[in-house]
């Protein structure tokens, strides 16, 4: 076998992802997670009838964070992650469990090298990214506008 | 360079193994000389137990073996193999530092038996270990980072293992050869798939070794890698039988042994304690009974490192293979 036909070889004796179940756990416990992210933000609409929309999804988003930050912290963010993969990554808890799980990881090299430092070694990357496309964007969205 | 062959057959005369709470559920569970629960063993942090892991170790031989031996050769995965040395400020000895990723555990009985064969010392010590969560920290991601881990993967055991060897004839089982790898790189950048990095390596050693010593397979009761997984074993099964040899049912992988199918650990264990635990474990204990009387060890190793996998390097595998048989003289 040459390195040519190693590489097929060995993506043909390689077990694959069970993509069909993995999607619907994702899908289950992806919408749990948004299903409770609505039912906050109709408790919060009831508690506070002063506030407006975006004052009530600042305050689900908030809430959210912080029960990823707890169930990371007490060891049952990374079952769920196991159990349901995209489903309770790509979910505003997900960023949470990254930054956590890192701040606790890196908590024995001491507060500022350990935690500071690496606290944003999953979530850094997505932010970057974030920003740089939101840039991206608004650039297009400006050019677009001068033509219109 | 050819097969070493070890005219004073150094004996292994002290064997002791120290193993997780995970491998001690798994199926070699019970072989282990000690059972150690406590991820942290009683440290403040992953590293410091894996250190202690390494003392409880050498120490044990050395007690198993009754003899004080002067040199240490010892390693682990950790960066600047700072488990073993920093292991090494309680032991007390001479050390050498050894780095062959997870085929530590050969490596060090190879330098152990060459220093005896030298005449350089009387009594050596081989040590390797390493520990899953200081593993999955320098290699991975955060312990409770929620993402799921690849099906190709393999889990890092936490344990240890050491061996001492003597001149004296104090004991029948001696390390008579041993060969010693290349590096062998056939492009696997997978770093979730290192069995399938390592196979070439291993097919590559085992097939030297075999030219070398004029035996074949059979000749010996049993054949063990280090931690190859299910799909490495699988490819150094189909690449060996490319180059003629069968390795049949005396084949063994000490990653797919160490764990049962159950504990979800996909392909199977690895790390430097893999081999290590199974050999100071299982393997010593088959000798005890006289189940087995000659055994080709091979331990192999990926030989990454996050930095080179993160620009793009593929990964170079490399295995180091030591014979140990049962001597009537």
């Amino acid at each position: 076998m040459d390195r040519q036909q190693y590489a097929e070889y060995i993506k043909k004796i390689s077990p694959k992802s069970k993509i069909g179940w993995s999607l619907v756990r994702a899908f289950i416990v992806g919408g749990l997670i948004c299903l409770l992210g609505e039912g906050l933000g109709a408790l919060y609409q009831m508690w506070l009838p002063g506030y407006d929309q975006t004052q009530i999804g600042s305050l689900v988003s908030c809430s959210l964070i912080l029960i990823a930050a707890i169930l990371t912290g007490i060891g049952v963010y990374d079952k769920i992650g196991y159990f349901s993969g995209g489903g309770s990554i790509v979910p505003i808890t997900g960023f949470s469990n990254s930054i956590t799980s890192a701040a606790m990881e890196f908590r024995k090299e001491g507060i500022i090298f350990g935690t500071c430092a690496n606290m944003f070694k999953i979530a850094g990357p997505v932010i970057v990214v974030g920003v740089a496309v939101a840039m991206l964007c608004g650039l297009g969205y400006f050019i677009v506008g001068l033509f219109l | 360079m050819s097969t070493i062959y070890f005219q004073k057959q150094p004996r292994i005369v002290g064997w002791y193994s120290v193993a997780g709470k995970k491998e001690s559920e798994g199926p070699l569970g019970k072989t282990f000389s000690r059972i150690e629960k406590d991820e942290y063993f009683g440290e403040k942090t992953h590293e410091c137990a894996e250190r202690k892991l390494f003392v409880t170790a050498i120490e044990g031989a050395i007690q198993a073996a009754g003899i004080e031996p002067e040199i240490v050769f010892a390693g682990d995965l950790l960066n600047q193999i700072v488990s073993a040395s920093f292991a090494m400020r309680d032991v007390g000895l001479p050390f050498v530092g050894m780095y062959g990723a997870c085929s530590t555990m050969a490596l060090s009985l190879i330098n152990a038996a060459t220093f005896i064969e030298a005449g350089a010392a009387h009594t050596t010590v081989a040590a390797a270990g390493s520990h899953f969560a200081t593993a999955e920290r320098q290699y991975r991601t955060p312990l409770e980072f929620g993402n799921q881990r690849p099906p190709t993967s393999q889990w890092t055991v936490t344990g240890a293992g050491a061996t001492v060897l003597s001149d004296t004839k104090k004991s029948p089982y001696a390390v008579t050869c041993a060969t010693v790898g290349r590096v062998i790189d056939y492009g696997v950048k997978d770093v979730n798939n290192m069995g399938a990095a390592m196979a070439p390596a291993a097919a590559d050693t085992l097939e030297r070794h075999f030219i070398n010593t004029k035996t074949k397979p059979a000749d010996y009761d049993a054949i063990f890698s280090g931690d190859l997984g299910q799909i490495g074993e699988e490819a150094l099964r189909d690449l060996l039988k490319e180059r003629g040899y069968d390795l049949g049912d005396r084949y063994y992988d000490c990653g797919k042994l160490v764990y049962a199918v159950q504990q979800k650990v996909d392909m199977g264990g690895s790390g430097c304690g893999c081999s290590a635990v199974t050999l100071n474990g299982f393997i010593m204990d088959k000798f005890k009974r006289g189940d087995y009387h000659k055994v080709l060890f091979m331990a192999t190793g990926a030989l990454l490192s996050p930095t080179t996998c993160f620009q793009g390097e593929t990964i170079p595998g490399i295995a180091n293979a030591v014979v140990i048989e049962e001597v009537t003289e």
